[in-house]
C-alpha cells in the first residue's frame, strides 16, 4: 500500500515562513476578487454556467460518438490521432513519434495532463532536453517541484526566491527581484531554445467534435511559439476536453478567463485544426483512469473541470496552505476530488485538507458539485479502512455518543467543565493539527439543552 | 484489442446514465453599448491601445512615429510595405528578428479588445509571436459584441491556426505582478482603418 502524503506537514513546512503564508494568501484572494469584478460585468453569468454544465454533461454522457467524430474530423484534416489508455502509454506514444522525428530538444507550453503523466522525467531519461516556456512552470522546473496552481504554477513563491533561483540557473543578480527584470531575463533565455526546439508540445483546453480542432489557452504566447517555430507540434488531450460544437467555444471561453485571472479572455486564444504550412500536427487522446471515473455515479461530474483554478483561489485550507502541501499534480478543492480517483492509499489524507465551507463549489463555472464530492471521498476512505488511526479512534467515539441521546447529554456537561479545566495538551498536541495557531472560543455557562429546556418552561408570549 | 477500441469501450460501457440532451442557445442581447468604445476600451484594460488612422498614408506614418528605431518592419498588410514582405520569408525562424510585425484583422471583439488572426492574415504564424511589437490593421466596422458573436462569423475549419489575440503578450507568474511581453509582442497596437478601397465604407 502506498504510503499517503501528509498535507498538514507539507503546509507546516510552507508556512515555517510565516511571509509565505500571508503572501501566498494575498496574491491568491486576490485574483479571487478580480474574478468577482469579471463575473459581475456579464449579466447573463449563471446562465452560462448552467448552460456551460449542460455542454460537458450532454458531451460526457455521448463521448463515445464524439470522440469518434473528432477523430474522424481531425484525420481529415491532416492531424495524426493517437491514443494512450493510460499515462505508461502516453509517454510511449509521444516518444514514438519525437524518435521518429529525430528530436533532440522539446520546447513546451504548459500542461496539466502531461504532468499528470510524467511525460518530462520519462523523456529526459531517453535523452531528450525538455524545456518548460511558461514562466511560472519554468520556475518550477528549475526548482525541481511540480506547480503549486493549475494557472499560476509557481505562485507560492516571493520574488526573492525567484531572484536566488535566477542567479543560480541563469546567473541574474541575486540582489535584482524586480519581477519585471526576471520576467525579461526568461525571455532572453527562452528565445534561443525555441530557436533551436525540434519539437513544440502543448495541451489543450478544449477539443471541437465538430471541427476535428483544439484549441490552447495563455497570456505569454508561449503556446503559440512552440506551435509556429518547430516543424512538429504534438498535443496531448484528456477525453473528458471534448466539446461538440465550434459555437460551443462562446460559453467556455467567456468563463474560463474570468474565472482564472479575471480578465474578460486571455491573451492568446489559439485554434489549432490540422497541421500549418510545412508543418506536422499529432494530437494523442488520452484516458488515464477518465473512462473509470465516468462508470461512477457519484464521481463522474468531476470530468466536466475546465482547469480554470477558481476554486484553488477561494479555497481558505489552499490559501493558507499552499498548493505543494497537496503532494499531487492536482491541488486545492478540484486535486481533492481528482487525486484520490487515480491513487486512493497515497491520497487519502487530501479529502480531509478542507473544512467543507462549500465556496469551491460556488465559483465553479461548470457547476461542479465539489464540496459535495470531498465529504463523498471521506466516506469512501472510511470504508476502504484507510482512515488515520487518530480519526478512527474519534470518530468511532463520536460515533457511539450521538447515537444515544443519554450519554450525548453526559458528554456535553462532562465537556464543557473538561473544556475549562483539562490541560492544555489534550485539545493542543501533536496528533491534531488542527489544533494548532486556532483558540477555542470560550466555554458557554449552559448547555444548549439546559437552556432550551429553561426557556420552555416560561410563558410563551403570543405573537 | 488496440489502445483506440478499449477506450472507446471501456467508455461506452460507463456512460453516465441517464443521458443529458444538448441545449438550445439563447440569445445574449448585449449591454447596447456602441460597440467601438467598448472594444477599444477593453483593449486598453488588456495592456494594448488603438488609433484611428484616416488612411494607409496615416497608417505608415503612425507606424514609423510609434517605432523610430526599428530596424526590421515584417508586414502582411497592403497598406504598410515595411522593411520585409512576409511573402517572401522561407523559414519562420527568419522572423526572430523582426522588430515590428504588421497584420491585417479581419474581425474584432468588442466585449474581449480582441482581434481574430489566422494563418491566411499572417501568412507564417510565427509573425504574431516572434515580433518584438505587432501592429493589427482592423475595420472599426469589423467589431462584434461577444464571443458567442464571434464564433458565429468565423469557420474555424478553414484554417490550420487561428488565434484571438487580446493585448501584448503577459504574465503574472511571479509575485502576481502584470507584465507584458513574457515570450510574444512585448506591445500591441491596433489602428483603425478600412480595407484599401473601402476607406469610410463601414462608417
Amino acid at each position: 500500500m502506498t504510503h499517503p502524503v501528509d498535507p498538514e506537514g507539507r503546509a507546516a513546512r510552507f508556512i515555517a515562513l510565516e511571509v509565505h503564508e500571508s503572501t501566498h494568501d494575498r496574491l491568491v484572494w486576490g485574483i479571487r476578487q478580480h474574478r468577482d469584478q469579471a463575473v459581475a460585468g456579464v449579466p447573463e453569468w449563471e446562465e452560462l454556467r448552467e448552460l456551460a454544465s449542460q455542454i460537458k454533461e450532454h458531451t460526457l454522457t455521448h463521448l463515445d460518438q464524439y470522440l469518434e467524430q473528432f477523430e474522424a474530423n481531425a484525420t481529415r484534416l491532416g492531424t495524426h490521432v493517437h491514443w494512450a489508455r493510460d499515462a505508461h502509454e502516453h509517454n510511449s506514444v509521444v516518444y514514438d513519434v519525437l524518435r521518429a522525428h529525430k528530436v533532440k530538444s522539446l520546447i513546451k507550453s504548459k500542461s496539466m495532463l502531461q504532468e499528470e503523466c510524467g511525460m518530462t522525467p520519462y523523456l529526459q531519461k531517453r535523452g531528450i532536453e525538455v524545456t518548460e516556456s511558461d514562466l511560472g512552470e519554468r520556475i518550477q522546473q528549475l526548482s525541481g517541484e511540480p506547480p503549486s496552481h493549475i494557472v499560476a504554477p509557481a505562485i507560492h513563491k516571493l520574488s526573492s526566491d525567484v531572484a536566488a533561483l535566477f542567479a543560480k540557473e541563469l546567473g541574474t543578480d541575486p540582489k535584482d527581484s524586480d519581477p519585471h527584470h526576471l520576467a525579461e531575463a526568461m525571455r532572453q533565455h527562452a528565445r534561443p531554445r525555441f530557436l533551436a526546439a525540434d519539437a513544440g508540445m502543448t495541451g489543450a483546453n478544449f477539443a471541437v467534435a465538430e471541427t476535428g480542432g483544439f484549441v490552447v489557452c495563455t497570456n505569454e504566447g508561449n503556446a503559440d511559439i512552440g506551435a509556429s517555430l518547430p516543424p512538429l507540434h504534438v498535443a496531448s488531450i484528456g477525453i473528458e476536453k471534448l466539446i461538440p460544437r465550434a459555437r460551443d467555444l462562446g460559453v467556455f471561453i467567456r468563463m474560463l478567463s474570468r474565472s482564472a485571472a479575471g480578465t474578460p479572455i486571455t491573451q492568446y486564444t489559439s485554434h489549432f485544426h490540422g497541421p500549418r504550412r510545412g508543418g506536422e500536427l499529432h494530437v494523442v487522446l488520452v484516458d488515464n483512469t477518465r473512462s473509470d471515473r465516468l462508470g461512477s455515479p457519484d464521481f463522474w461530474q468531476a470530468l466536466k473541470c475546465i482547469r480554470c483554478g477558481a476554486c484553488l483561489n477561494t479555497c481558505p485550507v489552499y490559501r493558507r496552505g499552499g498548493g505543494l502541501s497537496y503532494g499531487a499534480t492536482y491541488s486545492g478543492p478540484i486535486g481533492v476530488i481528482l487525486d484520490p480517483g487515480f491513487d486512493l492509499s497515497k491520497y487519502r489524507e487530501l479529502p480531509f485538507h478542507s473544512s467543507l465551507c462549500g465556496s469551491c463549489t460556488e465559483v465553479c463555472p461548470v457547476k461542479i458539485d465539489i464540496s459535495d464530492q470531498i465529504y463523498k471521498w471521506r466516506r469512501v476512505v472510511a470504508a476502504k479502512g484507510l482512515l488515520r488511526l487518530t480519526k478512527r479512534v474519534g470518530m468511532s467515539a463520536l460515533g457511539t455518543t450521538l447515537a444515544h441521546p443519554a450519554l450525548f447529554h453526559a458528554a456535553e456537561s462532562v465537556g464543557e467543565s473538561a473544556l475549562e479545566h483539562l490541560p492544555r495538551f489534550l485539545l493542543y498536541n501533536a496528533l491534531n493539527p488542527w489544533g494548532r495557531h486556532r483558540e477555542l472560543p470560550a466555554v458557554p455557562r449552559q448547555t444548549f439543552r439546559q437552556w432550551y429546556l429553561e426557556k420552555r418552561r416560561e410563558p410563551h408570549e403570543p405573537t | 484489442m488496440s489502445p483506440r477500441d478499449a477506450i472507446l469501450e471501456a467508455v461506452r460501457r460507463n456512460l453516465p446514465r441517464p443521458t443529458v440532451p444538448l441545449p438550445e442557445f439563447p440569445g445574449f442581447p448585449g449591454g447596447g453599448e456602441t460597440l467601438l468604445p467598448c472594444f477599444r476600451r477593453q483593449l486598453e484594460a488588456m495592456g494594448g491601445r488603438s488609433f484611428e488612422v484616416p488612411g494607409a498614408a496615416d497608417a505608415r506614418a503612425k507606424v514609423a512615429e510609434l517605432f523610430p528605431d526599428a530596424k526590421v518592419v515584417c508586414s502582411a498588410a497592403p497598406e504598410v510595405l515595411g522593411t520585409r514582405r512576409v511573402a517572401d520569408v522561407r523559414d519562420p525562424h527568419e522572423l526572430n528578428d523582426v522588430d515590428v510585425g504588421v497584420v491585417r484583422s479581419p474581425l474584432g471583439v468588442a466585449e474581449a479588445g480582441a482581434v481574430w488572426l489566422t494563418q491566411s492574415e499572417l501568412v507564417v504564424n510565427a509573425l504574431g509571436v516572434l515580433s518584438q511589437h505587432l501592429v493589427i490593421l482592423l475595420d472599426p466596422a469589423a467589431v462584434v459584441e461577444t464571443m458567442h458573436d464571434a464564433y458565429a462569423r468565423i469557420d474555424l475549419a478553414a484554417s490550420p491556426y487561428g488565434v484571438f489575440l487580446a493585448g501584448p503578450s503577459a504574465t503574472g507568474d511571479i509575485a502576481g505582478v502584470i507584465i507584458h511581453g513574457a515570450q510574444g509582442a512585448r506591445s500591441l497596437t491596433v489602428l483603425l482603418l478600412a480595407p484599401a478601397g473601402q476607406e469610410g465604407a463601414g462608417k
